[in-house]
């Protein structure tokens, strides 16, 4: 049905297929509101994979992102040059892990990137108190960040090193009820 | 020279591809460590890029990425299928190459299903997924070559075309999906927990969708289409004493009249055991579809929990995690609105600010005794509500029966049991909740006792409904034995009469208007239901117009002029009230469960009913709602009222079951009337249809000491499944005892077992 498109070659598509959750027509209307945010700059043909990147300010400004505090991180984990500018494939990457579909682990994974504001690799107390006041807009006090701070480090740091690594993340994340239903965008 | 070229480099990629494989096999454990910034790759140069990836990852050797040097490092297996992969010539490929082979390209075929979860970039995964794709592809080939391999080879064709029918599949399924966008913009503006709610709504309408296909199309139409129509019998026209009024409004209002006598209730049916040219057995039909409505609906209930187990976590009660899953877990990335968001970081630093509290007066003493005592009072008011509400209902349903017998009657004393059960329904819950704020419990284990006592009340109504309509339905079977006499009579004495004129004719039929009918008791409850249902979904979208739509008129517009500030004080906007909105939709179908095998109308009726529902609720919520100031949702609150939906599910069965197995149908309605008891339509087809050697051997099987053994298997299967699943969450546990290392494999191994399996589906 409808393979009238001529934007992907068919095997570009089915490739798209397996390298995401998403299926041929939700691909295609991704690749739409890619285009949608710069219809000059992002050409009618991927056939032959233009290199096409859009800076972070037209990727933040989408409705999907623009009210979440941590729209920047997610832009700069999921772009090539780690600094939010997006492609196509980062763009469809992004989404693929967001949606509802990806399981836990993978989901896991990349929450963990996000919230490693300085890319160290580990989750540390100036990660953490980035984290809370972003998600509170620095409306805590500075003891109650300290506190706040100290009690995650306490609750999830099993290695005792005071800092938060993939694996203390994981099996961290792993038993919160919440997060695959807070951790998904739908698009 | 190019072609040997490019398959060299084609063999070196196929080679360095199978090297990575076999470490990835071996560093699964440690697959999410790696560094997640991958170099710089575009798609262009491929194949050399490949190469500079399996040399990064061979990190023990300081060998570029040279064709030769790669041959070296690769192991034993290589060496052999290495000399195959260059040469074309079948023939010297030995079974245990074969073996190898096939392996390696099953784990190929793995990887390629799986390649959506893994951590990468987009682009590695593009260009890993190609290379595997070739791999197989070139390697299915020569193995589907040669001797015997034929089958093979048509095997794979098979599970290709599979995987293209499949994929085309979950794409149609996908976009048959409805009302995707109307739940996005529900979402962005009101969050997760309140959108769950209209999800399962769509859910349930696919539910009933299916359910209404399989009793509309087996039973409904064939009917019509097939069976005799309106007015050629006694069961399907409206009495002779009934006919000046059938088409009132008022009489229609109350399912009497011409839609008593219609297809949508179980009156209608006749009892021919064939009708038509198609030799279609209807009360056969009838019977199987009333059954399959239970096996369909409990069969995609457990399903549903089953999924949704999976996806959930052991203990969402957990008291170690409060900071962390508070910091990681409270932003909900499906908000799209500026408002909700400014609403939802109000909600966190308040959450945040209260945890502190909470913390750092955990230490504090406590009046136990006061606390205890409270509970204890809480508990037996709240008791002796339910119990009082439980004996209203019985004296009203008790009170409608005398009033059916008097003339005159108002519409109030008409409708004063579907009045009364809707009124304890909307005022009970609130009230419970007022007086559970003398228990003073942590928010969300009091939203669960909230559950549980409207779960309680809910269920408590419908059971004393259920009692009171029994002795309706005894005293109608009472009054039928004498209704049966007196038709026998009339019908024998206008025979007679007609006779006596002398003609040699046929004598002419009674007209059917005139005789005399029977009470027929099923066509009753299934009145009943459907009155129920009706006035369920009047009361419910009157009460959201005027409690949450006029409300919310009132309190913009009258703001005003009015002393205090109405938005911020009493009444304000109402909130979305998820559980009770899910409670209700439960309720409702445990209605529909109960009355679809007396009024096959009734389906009907709730799919319009959940297709209005879903768009008129939308549009309250998005008109007159407000977000949440704080979200206590219950933990699991799928599961919750999945299990919630199955118990209804098996408390609706028991009194259709009990009807069925126990009482006489009636004698003149029906499409089993005549038979001493309904389920002798079985016995009836397997006798007359079905070779002789099938009644025999299903007399053997329906022997209740062949029965009791099969019941308790299947409840042994049940538990030993049930028990495997919990035995699988073990590994989370034991990460809390220490141990990372064990753990952390253990917690892999799980994780990769799943994901495989869940892609294998």
């Amino acid at each position: 049905m409808g393979n009238k498109q001529t934007i992907f070659t068919p095997e570009q598509l089915d490739a798209y297929q397996d390298c995401t959750f998403f299926t041929r027509k939700e691909i295609l209307r991704l690749f739409y509101r890619y285009r949608d945010l710069a219809p000059q700059l992002v050409p009618l043909d991927y056939t032959d994979k233009p290199d096409v990147t859009l800076p972070y300010e037209l990727i933040g400004s989408m409705p999907e992102l623009k009210d979440n505090p941590f729209r920047q991180r997610i832009a700069e984990v999921f772009s090539e040059d780690g600094g939010g500018n997006m492609t196509l494939d980062d763009f469809l990457d992004m989404f693929s892990v967001l949606s509802e579909m990806a399981p836990r682990d993978l989901k896991a994974y990349y929450a963990f990137k996000i919230y490693d504001f300085n890319n160290d690799d580990y989750i540390c107390k100036s990660d953490l108190e980035k984290t809370v006041n972003k998600l509170t807009r620095n409306e805590l006090t500075p003891e109650e960040v300290s506190l706040v701070c100290e009690k995650v480090i306490y609750e999830a740091d099993a290695d005792n090193d005071g800092k938060l690594s993939l694996e203390d993340f994981q099996r961290m994340i792993i038993r919160a009820p919440d997060f695959l239903s807070t951790f998904h965008i739908r698009i | 020279e190019d072609e040997s070229k490019e398959e060299d480099s084609c063999s070196e990629q196929n080679r360095a591809s199978r090297r990575k494989n076999y470490e990835r096999n071996n560093s699964d454990g440690k697959k999410v460590g790696e560094k997640g910034i991958q170099p710089r790759e575009t798609g262009k140069k491929a194949p050399t890029k490949d190469q500079k990836e399996s040399a990064n990852k061979v990190k023990k050797t300081n060998k570029k990425g040279k064709g030769g040097e790669n041959k070296q490092k690769t192991d034993r297996k290589n060496s052999t299928s290495s000399a195959s992969s260059n040469s074309s010539d079948e023939e010297s490929l030995s079974e245990e190459e074969l073996a190898m082979l096939m392996e390696q390209v099953e784990q190929k075929k793995k990887l390629i299903s799986t390649m959506r979860n893994k951590p990468w970039r987009m682009v590695k995964k593009l260009s890993v997924l190609r290379e595997a794709q070739a791999f197989v592809e070139k390697f299915e080939g020569a193995l589907g070559k040669g001797k015997g391999k034929k089958l093979y080879a048509y095997k794979m064709m098979m599970a290709k075309k599979w995987v293209k029918f499949k994929r085309d599949f979950d794409n149609f399924k996908t976009q048959c999906i409805p009302w995707e966008m109307k739940i996005k913009e529900v979402e962005s503006h009101f969050g997760s927990s309140v959108a769950s709610y209209f999800i399962f709504l769509r859910w349930m309408y696919g539910v009933n969708l299916v359910l209404f296909g399989l009793i509309f199309g087996l039973v409904i139409i064939p009917e019509v289409l097939m069976g005799m129509p309106y007015g050629s019998m006694p069961r399907k026209t409206v009495p002779r004493a009934e006919q000046a009024t059938a088409m009132d409004f008022s009489v229609l209002w109350d399912f009497e009249g011409y839609i008593k006598y219609s297809a949508l209730f179980y009156g209608y049916y006749n009892n021919q055991r064939t009708i038509g040219w198609l030799k279609y057995r209807l009360p056969m039909a009838y019977f199987m579809v009333g059954i399959s409505v239970f096996g369909y609906s409990l069969m995609v209930v457990i399903r549903s929990m089953a999924r949704n187990a999976n996806e959930s976590t052991a203990d969402g009660d957990d008291e170690n995690f409060i900071f962390s899953w508070k910091m990681f877990t409270s932003w909900d990335y499906l908000i799209g609105n500026p408002e909700t968001a400014d609403n939802k970081f109000a909600s966190i630093t308040t959450s945040f600010k209260e945890s502190i509290v909470d913390e750092q007066e955990s230490n504090k003493d406590e009046n136990i005794h006061l606390r205890r005592f409270l509970r204890v009072l809480a508990n037996v008011l709240i008791i002796c509500c339910l119990c009082g509400s439980g004996y209203l209902i019985y004296f009203v349903v008790k009170r409608s029966q005398t009033f059916s017998k008097m003339q005159n009657v108002g519409w109030y004393e008409r409708n004063e049991v579907e009045i009364v059960m809707s009124l304890l329904g909307m005022f009970c819950p609130p009230l419970f909740e007022t007086i559970a704020a003398l228990e003073n419990y942590h928010p969300r284990i009091g939203l669960k006792w909230q559950l549980g006592r409207i779960f309680a009340l809910f269920l408590g109504n419908l059971y004393t409904f259920l009692l009171a309509l029994m002795d309706d339905v005894k005293e109608k079977l009472a009054e039928e034995d004498v209704v049966r006499n007196i038709t026998h009579w009339t019908l024998l004495g206008h025979h007679n009469s007609s006779m006596g004129n002398g003609s040699t004719a046929a004598p002419p039929l009674l007209d059917p208007a005139d005789v005399p009918r029977g009470p027929c008791w099923e066509t009753t409850v299934g009145i009943e239901f459907v009155r129920l249902t009706v006035s369920d979904i009047l009361v419910t979208y009157i009460t959201i117009l005027v409690g949450d739509f006029i409300r919310a008129c009132f309190v913009r517009f009258v703001n005003y002029c009015w002393c205090w500030d109405l938005e911020a004080g009493f009444p304000s906007y109402a909130e979305f009230d998820i559980s009770g909105n899910v409670l209700g939709l439960v309720f409702n179908q445990g209605m529909i469960w109960m009355g679809s095998f007396y009024a096959p109308g009734l389906v009907g009726i709730n799919v319009l009913r959940l297709l209005t529902s879903m768009y008129f609720q939308c549009w309250a919520v998005m008109s007159s709602n407000v977000p949440h100031e704080r979200v206590f949702k219950a933990s699991k609150s799928n599961n919750f009222y999945m299990g919630l939906l199955l118990l209804i599910l098996f408390l609706s069965l028991l009194p259709v079951a009990y009807t069925i197995m126990s009482l006489p149908p009636s004698f003149d309605c029906g499409p089993f009337s005549g038979k001493k008891r309904m389920y002798e339509v079985i016995q009836e087809t397997i006798e007359l249809d079905f070779p002789l050697f099938v009644a025999k051997i299903f007399s053997y099987v329906a022997n209740p000491g062949l029965i009791i053994p099969a019941i308790l298997l299947m409840v042994a299967h049940v538990t030993k499944v049930s028990y495997k699943n919990s035995m699988r969450k073990i590994p989370i546990k034991l990460k809390m005892t220490g141990h990372p290392s064990t753990c952390l494999e253990l917690l892999t191994h799980f994780n990769l077992q799943r994901i495989t399996v869940t892609h294998a589906e």
